[in-house]
């Protein structure tokens, strides 16, 4: 089976090589900026390019701290995650079981009617003016509801819906249990891999969410976590902390930046590992037409 | 017939009753989908009014076409459209091809827990946003102090000012949509990798053909499908090129080149209370996104490929 000849194994070695270089020229800028985040103020100023910091500081981390203002952007980031991705489920698995039944009248044409919100939509100013008289501008709300459901993701769940045995549904419903019962204790405990991976995206869209925010949210002690980082990294807002530690410069400004970085990302990257195991099995299934 | 015994009320009834839990466990979400995605197109009318927001679209004026024939006849119309259009082009040259490119490579790796890994890496960027990408875009380049810049300073080049220019400003929206995007967009080409019969190749073995003929003749036909498909999909995006990347790139000194259909509408829309003018630019650029989507959708069918639909 094996193909030993020289061509053959030259191909493999470049192969192994380049996959190599992207995959570190991708990860690359990510360890520079936690390896920053973690450096003294006169290792930056010796070496240029810092992979791994001789000396540990956590002045950096100390100094965005020492106000609430991160903290309350990192609280409200929390909170629109967990209830957000808690939300998104919940509509999402309620409208996607029905949908999954091939034998419900009616079925086509809601599908229809799903599906046409993925090539045509009203656009940002229409939907401004329907957020802001349903009465949820400068709400938190603003930011979990207007995307409780995805269309993408409602049609994945669907498709994932229609594998599961029939013949599990048949027998609770001999038991007594109706249909939003089947799909709370048995559909959903059997769909697990592809709720994991709905639910993932589902939650690094509230974790990343920038835009609707500048859109929705006027009061600057709502802001979510990203758009308090753009103030600090892109508009050099460094002036959010306890203003007597900038005076003892114990930290390179840099770092604060980084250390910001190293906190908006690291959440998601935690999470990643565990879910990665499904959602390689999860992902695929939105390339299963049905 | 058949469909006439169905129509009858009682059988509509009937159906309704013995399936009345599936219906009721449809209506949030139907709710949802009126409200927050068939209200805003409703909206849309509004292009076709002076719209104020006190008045409301029953209140407002109508001024039929003016709107779009203010947008047809600025010259900031076809700035708009060829920046969108430009950065459209990049993205289908540049970007489109690579995640393609990776997922041959990765399928050629036989030692799985390289594969993996390499996997893991590379899919990690997409989980970042938009704020950090751009962010650590910022002060990679930035000439005050941007590793980069110090390096190319180092060497005795002139620092390039790649965040304030208009000749760096595609080349950075592509960039970054690389970084972020391009392992993860080799999912679905590995799951489509992996539906190709394996027996081919071991026919392809038998008839002497190299690894390179193996891929060209097998791997690349075997994923054209899948190739077409998106394609597709991403003319539809065509001027939707990524909204919140290029808001934050977006400064005084790159404007000329960067200010796209979308950040037009932004600005236009609520910095400046044109709510009518911006909706309309949105129309124009709604409806000339899905004749694309529909329009190669046709042209891959005529073709004789299979279609979104």
């Amino acid at each position: 089976m094996k193909d030993r000849s020289l061509g053959s194994r030259l191909f493999d070695g470049a192969n192994y090589l380049l996959l190599t270089i992207v995959a570190l020229v991708m990860i690359l800028p990510f360890i520079y900026v936690i390896a920053v985040s973690f450096a003294t103020p006169e290792e930056i100023a010796q070496r240029g390019f810092i992979l791994f910091p001789t000396q540990f500081s956590l002045s950096a981390y100390a100094y965005i701290f020492s106000t609430d203002t991160l903290l309350r952007s990192l609280g409200t980031s929390i909170y629109i995650t967990l209830m957000g991705t808690f939300i998104n489920l919940f509509f999402t698995s309620m409208m996607a079981y029905p949908l999954a039944k091939r034998h419900l009248r009616g079925r086509e044409k809601i599908l229809l009617l799903v599906l046409f919100t993925m090539l045509f939509n009203g656009g940002m100013i229409p939907t401004y003016f329907v957020v802001k008289d349903v009465g949820l501008i400068d709400s938190l709300w603003a930011l979990m509801i207007p995307g409780a459901i995805s269309a993408f993701n409602l049609i994945i769940m669907k498709n994932f819906f229609q594998q599961v045995p029939y013949e599990l549904e048949e027998s609770a419903k001999i038991d007594g249990c109706n249909d939003l019962g089947i799909l709370f204790r048995i559909v959903i405990p059997l769909s697990l891999p592809a709720m994991a991976t709905i639910g993932l995206f589902y939650a690094v869209t509230h974790w990343n969410t920038f835009f609707n925010a500048i859109l929705y949210i006027n009061d600057s002690s709502k802001w979510p976590l990203q758009v308090l980082l753009r103030d600090i990294v892109m508009l050099a807002n460094d002036r959010f902390g306890d203003q007597s530690a900038v005076e003892r410069s114990d930290f390179h400004p840099i770092t604060i930046r980084m250390a910001v970085i190293v906190f908006a990302t690291v959440p998601i990257l935690l999470v990643y590992p565990f879910l990665m195991k499904h959602f390689a099995k999860g992902a695929m299934m939105g390339s299963v037409k049905g | 017939m058949n469909v006439n015994r169905l129509e009858k009320p009682n059988d509509i009834l009937r159906e309704l009753y013995k399936n009345s839990w599936l219906y009721l466990m449809l209506i949030p979400g139907l709710v949802y989908f009126l409200i927050f995605k068939y209200w805003p197109m409703w909206g849309l009318v509004m292009s076709f009014q002076n719209f104020k927001p006190h008045l409301g679209i029953s209140g407002s004026d109508w001024v039929g076409l003016e709107h779009f024939i203010r947008l047809f006849s600025e010259p900031q119309f076809f700035k708009l459209f060829r920046n969108t259009a430009v950065l459209a082009l990049y993205n289908i040259c540049f970007f489109f091809p690579i995640p393609i490119i990776l997922a041959l490579m990765l399928n050629e790796v036989r030692v799985e827990l390289f594969k993996r890994s390499i996997q893991t890496v590379i899919y990690i960027p997409h989980f970042v946003s938009w704020v950090v990408i751009v962010g650590i875009s910022y002060m990679f380049l930035t000439t005050e102090g941007g590793i980069i810049n110090d390096l190319i300073a180092h060497f005795g080049f002139e620092k390039i000012p790649f965040l304030l220019s208009e000749e760096w400003f595609r080349t950075l929206i592509t960039g970054q949509t690389i970084w972020k995007e391009a392992g993860w967009g080799t999912i679905i080409y590995l799951a489509a990798l992996s539906g190709i019969d394996m027996q081919l190749y071991e026919a392809a073995k038998m008839d002497g053909a190299n690894r390179w003929r193996q891929m060209w003749h097998i791997t690349l036909p075997g994923i054209r499908g899948t190739i077409i498909i998106l394609f597709i999909l991403k003319m539809g995006d065509f001027l939707d090129v990524s909204f919140e990347q290029v808001f934050l790139v977006l400064n005084t000194m790159n404007r000329e080149v960067g200010e796209v259909f979308d950040t037009y509408v932004y600005t236009k829309g609520l910095t400046q209370a044109q709510y009518s003018y911006s909706a309309a630019v949105g129309v124009f650029k709604s409806v000339f996104a899905l004749v694309l989507v529909l329009g190669t959708n046709w042209l891959a069918k005529k073709a004789g490929e299979e279609g979104i639909y």
